[in-house]
């Protein structure tokens, strides 16, 4: 099983940055101009939509509704901002937001190296059994768990409050087989070293393999913090009032209800969601391409 | 293995071994067991209930009902409609996402400049809020006034409004998700096409094959395991087709939108466990299926 999924990732250029070998020569493999223009062309239909987002909602709400739009907004405002943080709850939204996506990197940068060193470096009984279990979780969709887990949560006090929308995600199977991989690379030398100089099999994991896994922790980190950002359906599910909502959630609601006219205000929310990600994003994307391509999934 | 030494004891440093391996490994059983396992099989046994929202505090006292809800649904006019709408997200989605993904793989792996810049660009969408970007593509796709129809205004083209269309809106959500999620597939074509060696295309070339000669005939076939998985994972994606929906079109036209993750959410809010842990088991069978039909493929080759 491990092999199947493993199998379409190359290992020994991850991420395509090796440079190819020394070319022949021949005119033919130079890129032609026409590539970058089409890529450059792509770039921008990718682009376009987040730029015309960040600056329209520097629009007053008329000028967002103009016909024909206006490229360039003609009187810069921030009366959106200043309406979602003011009088809407954005505050709120975004610090739940925060709160809950810290926490679940945090979780999943601690328990999933646990179960990823086990998987990758210590013989045990029932660990194919566990890899089993962890690459199977990988296909189990939310909405497959969603209503059992909310009979759950309210029948143990957790609908409705910040622990209910973090433990379900705390350790994903994505970081274990992150982890998994990375940790496989490292040499056994180092753990039989260790062993001979008398370190417990734990000491080994917490002193020795850790501290090398530095990097991948830290994509970990990144990656779970933006999916957990991100997600949608449990938080929508779980937080029942208002205060309990995440960005994405009071955002899609409010698109959907009584604010589905307020253009300007809901671009506004939008670029609250979209610009802190993607400034993290663009910070470290060195690290998180890595991450991904190691795995293979997202 | 024990097995293999001599003495009936088990090897003491194995033996540590295992006990700190499960010690490593009892946080995410843990909460495996909890928030995963359990679900899983609660939401089969719910799916056998007529679970509903008033049960939620006595979840055990609930009347077995066999597969009454299973019959119901495919009974059900709704769900059979979204049943299609998902496979509409699914076969249109899928081979759209591969196409554009792989198109831009080799369009980068031919690159050799700005091959990391282009990279990260498409793939700013993946990371960004599918709601958000919903939001922002509501408004682009604005009849009148919106940023895609003005453009094609320029060129004389009347656009209609795609999301108050039936025919339309299920179409226009597929793109929207395409330019959200190629960027990922993306990724892992490059990385899959970092495995042709450039020696063997070179070589071709040189014995006249042309440009897509070699794609069709070198490429593609080194790609085959890589574009499996892509499409697998890509159709679990679809298949769980869902927030574009909700934001942008509120599952209409006359839920010409609605998937069967909708669906599932909307019988959740009625108050329908039973029924909607019903419906989302017969979507978790399909991902099963495809999952396992990926398996089946990449094993016979190998």
């Amino acid at each position: 099983m491990s092999q199947t999924l493993d199998a379409p990732v190359p290992v020994s250029d991850p991420i395509g940055h090796g440079k190819p070998p020394k070319r022949s020569g021949s005119a033919a493999w130079e890129t032609p101009r026409w590539l970058y223009a089409v890529l450059a062309v792509g770039l921008v239909v990718v682009v376009v939509p987040f730029l015309w987002m960040l600056v329209s909602s520097f629009k007053p709400e008329a000028e967002v509704r103009a016909v024909p739009p206006t490229w360039w907004p003609e009187t810069v405002t921030t009366e959106n901002y200043d309406q979602l943080f003011t009088q809407l709850d954005f505050p709120r939204y975004f610090a739940n937001s925060a709160i809950v996506a810290l926490a679940v990197a945090i979780g999943n940068m601690v328990f999933c190296s646990m179960l990823g060193y086990a998987l990758a470096k210590l013989q045990f009984p029932g660990k194919k059994v566990l890899f089993a279990v962890v690459l199977g979780t990988l296909m189990v969709p939310g909405v497959v768990t969603f209503v059992p887990l909310f009979v759950l949560t309210t029948n143990i006090g957790l609908t409705n409050t910040l622990p209910g929308m973090i433990l379900p995600f705390l350790a994903g199977p994505f970081g274990v087989f992150l982890m998994r991989q990375f940790i496989l690379s490292l040499p056994d030398e180092l753990i039989q070293a260790a062993r001979i100089d008398g370190a417990g099999e734990l000491r080994i994991f917490f002193s020795v393999i850790l501290p090398l896994c530095g990097p991948a922790v830290a994509t970990l980190g990144v990656l779970t913090f933006l999916t957990s950002w991100n997600n949608f359906l449990w938080p929508l599910v779980v937080a029942t009032s208002e205060e309990k909502f995440t960005l994405p959630v009071a955002l899609a609601l409010y698109a959907v209800g009584q604010n589905a006219t307020k253009y300007g205000l809901l671009l506004a929310g939008a670029v609250v969601v979209v610009i802190p990600v993607l400034a993290v994003f663009l910070a470290l994307q060195r690290h998180i391409m890595q991450g991904i391509a190691m795995t293979g999934i997202k | 293995m024990a097995a293999g030494t001599p003495s009936r004891h088990v090897d003491p440093t194995r033996r540590q071994q295992a006990i700190a391996a499960w010690v490593l490994a009892l946080p995410f059983v843990v909460l495996f067991l909890i928030f995963t396992a359990g679900p899983v099989l609660a939401s089969l046994g719910m799916s056998f209930t007529d679970m509903r929202s008033v049960d939620v505090r006595t979840p055990l006292a609930v009347q077995f009902v066999g597969i009454d809800n299973y019959t119901q649904l495919l009974a059900d006019p709704l769900f059979r409609k979204v049943t299609l709408n998902t496979l509409l997200y699914l076969l249109l989605g899928v081979p759209l996402t591969m196409a554009v993904a792989l198109a831009a793989a080799v369009g980068l792996n031919r690159v050799t400049r700005l091959r990391g810049f282009f990279r990260v660009g498409y793939y700013l969408p993946v990371v960004t809020s599918i709601v958000a970007v919903s939001v922002v593509w509501k408004f682009l796709l604005r009849d009148n006034g919106g940023l895609v129809n003005t453009m094609l205004g320029w060129v004389g083209i009347d656009g209609p409004a795609y999301l108050d269309s039936t025919t339309l809106a299920l179409p226009t959500l597929v793109l929207m998700a395409v330019w959200r999620n190629f960027g990922a597939l993306m990724v892992v074509f490059l990385a899959g096409l970092q495995t042709v060696p450039r020696e063997v295309l070179e070589a071709a070339e040189s014995d006249g094959a042309s440009g897509w000669a070699r794609f069709r005939h070198i490429t593609l076939p080194m790609l085959r395991p890589t574009l499996l998985f892509g499409a697998v994972i890509t159709s679990i994606g679809y298949l769980q087709f869902f927030e574009e929906a909700f934001v942008m079109t509120k599952g209409g036209p006359l839920d010409s939108t609605r998937s069967v993750t909708y669906f599932t959410y909307d019988q959740f809010g009625f108050g329908n466990y039973g029924y909607a842990a019903a419906a989302s088991y017969l979507l978790f069978l399909a991902i099963v299926l495809l999952t396992l039909l990926q398996f089946r493929l990449l094993r016979e080759k190998d």
